[in-house]
């Protein structure tokens, strides 16, 4: 890899010694020897294994739940549900602020999505729990459900969760984010052209390699020690701490290596249910999904829609940006609510335009509950608003790059967040990339710079 | 649940257990002998975490019954490394930055090790067609295909 020096010359630091030196990952070694101990990799004399009962509807109220049979099982050793659960109602966000609490741990009256979870049998063999899951009985009343971010939104559209009140996440800024800069009706009345177009999303799987799980166990002394491949150690922890209503003291978290998870493993699903299970039978407990509860269970990147609306000028410049972002939480918020407000602060984009208008609505559906995915919240952004400034490009016939070198964002520029750009290296980028992807620009925008006006 | 007793070597050293028929390989492996190294990442024979060599076969142990490994000669990724000293495909994975979180590492280089036992000099094509059956979703083919070549070579050089 090449290191580029001349750019930003006066303010570099080259007295730098781990930056552009190559240095081995700590972790390989284990790897290329099968040494590395993930969590599934321990296994402890007497470890009870534990299935979940999932809701097979959208939306349904539990009319009953029957456990007798499932109980009688040979090798069922405890059943839990909501009742055995200390605090079942809990968000993760919580840890910073972000509620109402939203969220059962085992399904307590009401089912949200389908997969969720409601019955919780632990077994002396994965077998016996699965065979014994199969026996817990549920009575369901099946209840119209909402799939889709615009139809919840509309009134009297089902109600999805009842602990918001209302089918979207209540900002303090109200019903969504808001960002409003300058005067965007001003702006479109000046644009020489308008185009608005809309762009939307399925949920993503992030597929890790290795399943979501824990494996947890007593020591004897109040204390448990669970191991797991969280990429949230703290969340973890903490959550795991008000949903058993124990100090953190008594729990002792194990992990750091996780065999794939981009952002797939922040939530905090298996290690509360499977820590109580160790705590209510004394004994090892693993919980670990399949590889279908893996693809149909844990929490995808969220379904999205965003609608952009932008005035430009014939010479290239964008006046005025008009955006209304839908984010698809699924029943409960988990990570989402921060997902649509990252939105909010990235639909300006790279660039320098003087009235925006943004709304971004978190929304809830019955559908699985989203959450992090690299990037969530402004992956899809970026796809929607890269898309968009090539087709702003075309239709006042400029280079595509060109157009975006007259609109990018530099130094001492005001975002419409109102904060100053500093070390923007958008036009630099935009030059090595241009010359990497023989892609030829016009001599001026070669001669432009981020940080220095006018130039 | 009747047990069945199997006999067999791994990594050159004789193993024997008792263990519940229909016990996938990978089980067995895993919590009976305590050979982690194959990883279950679908149990299901889609990923290729869980590869390993039997009789010079590249098997998935999740699809491997136990019981039908009476005699064999099973190699993992765990006895690759002789005397601390790293096989040329564990190198080169190394070198060239071929695992991120390293949950497919093992199956990969249990695939590698049977194509280059059989095709010491493979094209790019061959390490692609070799690798085919396991899935990593961190580190990108490339690096991976790469170390393998590299390890090809080595080899190649070690025996000239
Ligand atoms: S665990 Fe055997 S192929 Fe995936
Ligand atoms: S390195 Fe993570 S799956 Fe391959």
């Amino acid at each position: 890899m090449e290191l580029r020096k001349n750019y930003f010359a006066d303010v570099r630091k080259d007295g730098l010694h781990e930056i552009g030196q190559p240095r081995p990952r700590l972790d390989s070694p284990g790897h290329v020897t099968g040494r590395t101990t993930y969590f599934a990799d321990r296994n402890f004399p007497g470890m009870l294994h534990l299935k979940m009962v999932r809701s097979p509807h959208h939306h349904a109220r539990i009319r009953s739940i029957d456990t007798s049979e499932a109980e009688k099982h040979p090798g069922v050793v405890k059943v839990l549900t909501a009742r055995d659960v200390p605090h079942n109602v809990y968000t993760i966000l919580i840890l910073i602020q972000i509620g109402p609490e939203d969220e059962t741990v085992l399904a307590d009256g009401k089912v949200r999505w389908k997969g969720e979870a409601v019955v919780a049998v632990l077994a002396e063999t994965e077998r016996a729990a699965q065979e014994a899951a199969a026996k817990v009985k549920v009575d369901y009343e099946v209840l119209p459900a909402v799939f889709d971010m615009e139809e919840a939104l509309k009134p009297g559209a089902p109600l999805v969760n009842e602990y918001h009140g209302q089918n979207y996440y209540l900002y303090d800024s109200g019903e969504c984010r808001k960002v409003r800069f300058g005067d965007v009706e001003a702006g479109f009345a000046q644009a020489d052209h308008i185009l608005e177009q809309s762009y939307q999303s399925s949920p993503i799987e992030h597929a890790p390699t290795e399943t979501t799980g824990c494996v947890v166990t007593p020591e004897g002394n109040d204390r448990f020690t669970c191991y797991t491949n969280t990429q949230a150690m703290f969340f973890t922890l903490d959550n795991t701490s008000i949903i058993l209503q124990m100090p953190g003291s008594k729990l002792h978290f194990v992990g750091g290596t996780v065999g794939g998870g981009f952002g797939g493993k922040v939530d905090v699903i298996v290690e509360p249910i499977a820590i109580l299970g160790a705590k209510l039978t004394g004994r090892p407990v693993c919980f670990i999904y399949s590889r279908e509860e893996e693809m149909q269970i844990s929490s995808p990147r969220a379904a999205e829609k965003i609608v952009v609306k932008d005035g430009v000028m014939k010479d290239g410049r964008i006046v005025a940006r008009k955006v209304t972002g839908y984010t698809d939480a699924g029943a409960y918020s988990r990570h989402s609510p921060y997902g649509a407000q990252k939105g909010a602060a990235h639909y300006p984009g790279p660039y320098t335009i003087p009235n925006v208008w943004i709304d971004t609505y978190c929304v809830y559906t019955n559908r699985t509950p989203s959450s992090a995915m690299r990037g969530f919240g402004v992956t899809i952004g970026d796809f929607a608003l890269e898309v968009q400034m090539d087709k702003l490009a075309r239709l006042i016939g400029l280079d595509p790059l060109e157009f975006r070198f007259i609109n990018a964002y530099r130094d001492g520029d005001t975002k419409a967040h109102r904060q100053p750009t500093e070390g923007a290296a958008l036009i630099e980028c935009m030059q090595e990339a241009s010359r990497a992807a023989n892609w030829p620009v016009a001599e001026k925008y070669m001669a432009m710079s981020s940080y220095r006006k006018g130039a | 649940m009747a047990k069945v007793p199997v006999q067999f070597t791994l990594n050159g050293s004789e193993k024997a257990e008792f263990v519940d028929s229909g016990t996938a390989l990978l089980n067995a492996l895993r919590d009976k002998i305590g050979d982690t190294s194959p990883k279950g990442g679908c149990h299901q024979g889609t990923c290729g975490a869980c590869s390993v060599i039997i009789d010079g076969e590249l098997r998935l142990s999740c699809l491997t019954l136990a019981e039908t490994c009476n005699g064999a000669a099973i190699i993992t990724t765990a006895g690759l490394a002789e005397a601390g000293v790293l096989h040329p495909l564990q190198r080169a994975f190394l070198d060239a930055f071929a695992t991120q979180c390293g949950f497919c590492t093992p199956g990969m280089i249990m695939a590698a090790k049977v194509l280059l036992d059989r095709t010491p000099n493979p094209s790019r094509q061959d390490v692609v067609e070799a690798l085919s059956g396991n899935i990593c979703r961190c580190t990108g083919y490339e690096p991976i295909i790469q170390a393998v070549l590299t390890a090809a070579r080595t080899n190649s050089q070690n025996a000239a």
